[in-house]
């Protein structure tokens, strides 16, 4: 009778749980609440704003009449034959955008939620999560906007004759969850590192902007290899822009669009895993957090 | 015999005074020195009882110290104390929303909580859209949410504003639509804690009736806090008294709300000194009431009430000042209310003496509400100036000398006795 009894909990409450103790059945189980979230996120988004999405497209437009004038005009970057550097820079900041709204709306979750966090028990990943996928709709649009604009060159005007579709955009999807799952990791990550010290906030903002100079969003890796060669850059930099994650995004994302850069199977896969393990790590890191941090917040 | 359902075990809640953020990293890094040399946690030693109104010397408080309780299937279990008596942590342990720091819960059923009504509600969403949100918050699956949301809208009583962003409503109907949600989760234990503060009588009323139903017919579990003795009273069975983190009492919720007014508070207390737990506002700046003095401590049912009331006047007054007050029962019904004659006040302290006579209140334990007004009530424009709720409690007993009074009064007939005389006519 006794030993019947202890073994019905249901579950314990206790203080310590294993470092590894990631419950996806419990995530599962709560798969309605991040559709809602997302709900929530769209439905909200543009109350009280005149322009509505419309500043979806204002801001990549805008960014890249500046990094044409800037880099291509003005510092004379080749974007290679065939290609517009508008386009380009176009391309770039598209899939960048995506990875940098999903890293900056989750780095900040235990502190913006803090209010509901104190109230409710849900698995707080629920939250980082919802993000990510409501950031899909601001790519959605972008990207519209990005094959709107390709059509046009492709149709209009002579800039793009070279500029064809590759085969391999079969592979988008996976290089949309390759994005996301990079900055929902190291989204967790700084969530969970700024709750306790809040120094790492301050860090966040400048940091992705300067990723963004690190991760080839306006230059092709292919200049970068020249000008190591040239011994113009030192190697180290070299080394840290192509083994930069995003750079091979980016890189691959161009590649299936305009079919520039070169693209591999193993880039692919070095993404894909450097991404996943990201994402765990994250994980990981948010699980321990999410148990002390209400009483350190 | 019903099961148990909820076992708490040893549950302890340290929490670190101060700042946090000053010496937290040679804290941690202290810590990690312990750990890896296989030591116990330095810090866990530490920490003392949970007072607070006395200076202690350690940063490490215990919000909670050794609790262990058992909750029987479809019991409602009242949890009352003392601001700070840990009752709050208590619930945010048992809702998964902070972890003990040592001891341990077994449940068999889903716990949800209802800490703070209206939990992730967006303003610029509508109440229907809000229900779903919440529902989901709670626990709730879309499916379950749908096959009940009529049910949902009708209990609130927000039929015609459910198409409408939750912004637009009045605060008392963003927690009828709250609770509503709430109510028809079906998570085998239920926590709230003080959420029938708000909304009118009508719904208190029907949200009482509710957690009644909720407990007795469907045999679910409700752990609820409040100060709100009548409804801690109608609606739990057991109770546990907590005082500065421990359990100091448990049992029926008679004697346990009896032992919570006579232990946690001011019974038998012959001088109260107030501070901001008995004040719900401020008040005027230039007045305060210090502290009240009971100078018969015994009285009885024929006697009278007899306080000395200490108060400070910071500046000239030109007007008249009067007291004001009600007794209250110790469930906080309201018996009655006096209205003093106005006189002039000094400047500085100034002690009034209080009477209350021909009281007729039965024996048993009351409080004492005082409030310091300015103005007249005859011209009834009164200002109030400072308050103390519940300023004292005194206890009214039965003397053998009181030789026409019932020999044994029972509660069930009421707090006042009222004088008779019967004259045969015929």
């Amino acid at each position: 009778m006794n030993k019947h009894e202890t073994d019905d909990w249901l579950y314990t409450i206790s203080p310590r749980k294993g470092v590894l103790n990631l419950n996806f059945k419990e995530i599962w189980a709560y798969r309605d609440l991040l559709l809602l979230f997302v709900k929530r996120d769209v439905i909200t988004l543009y109350k009280q704003t005149i322009l509505g999405p419309l500043w979806y497209f204002i801001q990549p437009l805008f960014t890249s009449v500046i990094f044409t004038l800037v880099f291509n005009n003005i510092a004379e970057i080749k974007t290679g034959d065939g290609v517009p550097p508008f386009l380009f820079n176009l391309a770039g900041i598209s899939a960048w955008n995506y990875f940098s709204a999903c890293l900056n709306g989750t780095s900040d979750t235990f502190k913006k939620n803090q209010g509901i966090f104190g109230k409710v028990y849900f698995p707080r990943v629920i939250m980082p999560m919802s993000t990510v996928v409501s950031n899909l709709i601001q790519f959605g649009i972008q990207f519209l906007v990005f094959i709107c604009f390709y059509l046009y060159f492709v149709f209009f005007t002579d800039a793009a004759l070279q500029t064809t579709i590759n085969s391999t955009v079969l592979l988008l999807p996976v290089l949309v969850c390759i994005m996301a799952l990079l900055g929902l990791g190291f989204g967790m990550i700084i969530s969970s590192m700024t709750t306790k010290y809040r120094d790492l906030s301050f860090l966040v903002t400048f940091g992705v902007q300067l990723l963004m100079y690190g991760s080839a969003v306006m230059y092709p890796l292919s200049l970068i290899e020249t000008k190591v060669i040239e011994g113009t850059i030192p190697e180290w930099v070299g080394h840290l822009i192509s083994y930069n994650p995003m750079t091979t995004v980016i890189e691959l994302f161009r590649h299936m669009m305009l079919n520039v850069g070169d693209f591999s199977v193993g880039k692919l896969i070095y993404a894909a895993f450097v991404s996943i393990a990201v994402f765990l790590l994250g994980l990981i890191v948010f699980n321990k957090t999410e148990r002390q941090f209400i009483d350190t917040v | 015999m019903r099961d148990i359902i909820l076992k708490a075990e040893n549950i302890s809640k340290q929490y670190r005074l101060g700042l946090i953020g000053t010496g937290t990293i040679s804290h941690d890094l202290n810590r990690w020195w312990y750990r890896v040399r296989g030591k116990e946690d330095p810090y866990l030693k530490i920490g003392e009882t949970n007072d607070r109104s006395r200076k202690g010397d350690s940063d490490y408080v215990w919000a909670l110290k050794d609790i262990n309780f058992e909750v029987k299937r479809g019991e409602v279990l009242g949890i009352i104390g003392k601001n700070g008596a840990g009752k709050s942590t208590l619930l945010k342990i048992l809702s998964k929303v902070t972890s003990p720091t040592t001891g341990e819960i077994k449940t068999k059923g889903r716990i949800a909580s209802l800490l703070e009504v209206g939990t992730g509600f967006h303003g610029e969403m509508t109440g229907r859209e809000n229900i779903f949100l919440n529902g989901a918050i709670l626990g709730m699956t879309k499916k379950e949410i749908a096959s009940k949301i009529d049910e949902i809208i009708a209990f609130s009583g927000c039929e015609r504003y459910i198409d409408t962003p939750v912004k637009r409503y009045s605060s008392g109907m963003t927690v009828r639509l709250a609770f509503a949600v709430a109510a028809f989760l079906e998570p085998e234990i239920l926590v709230i804690d003080e959420v029938l503060a708000v909304g009118d009588a009508e719904f208190q009323k029907k949200a009482i009736g509710k957690m009644q139903d909720i407990s007795q017919g469907e045999g679910r579990t409700v752990l609820f806090v409040s100060h709100n003795m009548a409804a801690v009273k109608s609606l739990c069975t057991r109770a546990i008294v907590l005082e500065h983190g421990k359990t100091v009492f448990e049992g029926g919720v008679d004697a346990a709300v009896d032992f919570y007014i006579s232990e946690a508070n001011t019974i038998g207390k012959k001088e109260v000194v107030f501070d901001k737990t008995h004040r719900r506002s401020g008040g005027h700046e230039n007045f305060e009431l210090i502290k009240i003095v009971a100078i018969k401590d015994k009285t009885t049912i024929r006697g009278e009430l007899k306080f000395d009331l200490y108060f400070n006047v910071k500046e000239d007054y030109a007007q008249n000042i009067c007291i004001t007050g009600s007794i209250c029962g110790i469930d906080d019904t309201r018996i009655g209310s006096f209205f003093s004659s106005s006189v002039k006040v000094k400047r500085g302290e100034n002690i009034i003496e209080l009477n209350i006579n021909n009281h007729n209140l039965s024996v048993g334990v009351y409080y004492l509400n005082i409030a310091l007004s300015s103005g007249r009530i005859e011209d009834s424009n009164l200002e109030m100036l400072d308050h103390a709720y519940q300023a004292i409690a005194f206890e009214i007993f039965q003397l053998e000398s009181d030789g026409d009074y019932i020999s044994k009064w029972n509660k069930g007939w009421g707090n006042l006795f009222f004088p008779s005389e019967i004259i045969i006519k015929r």
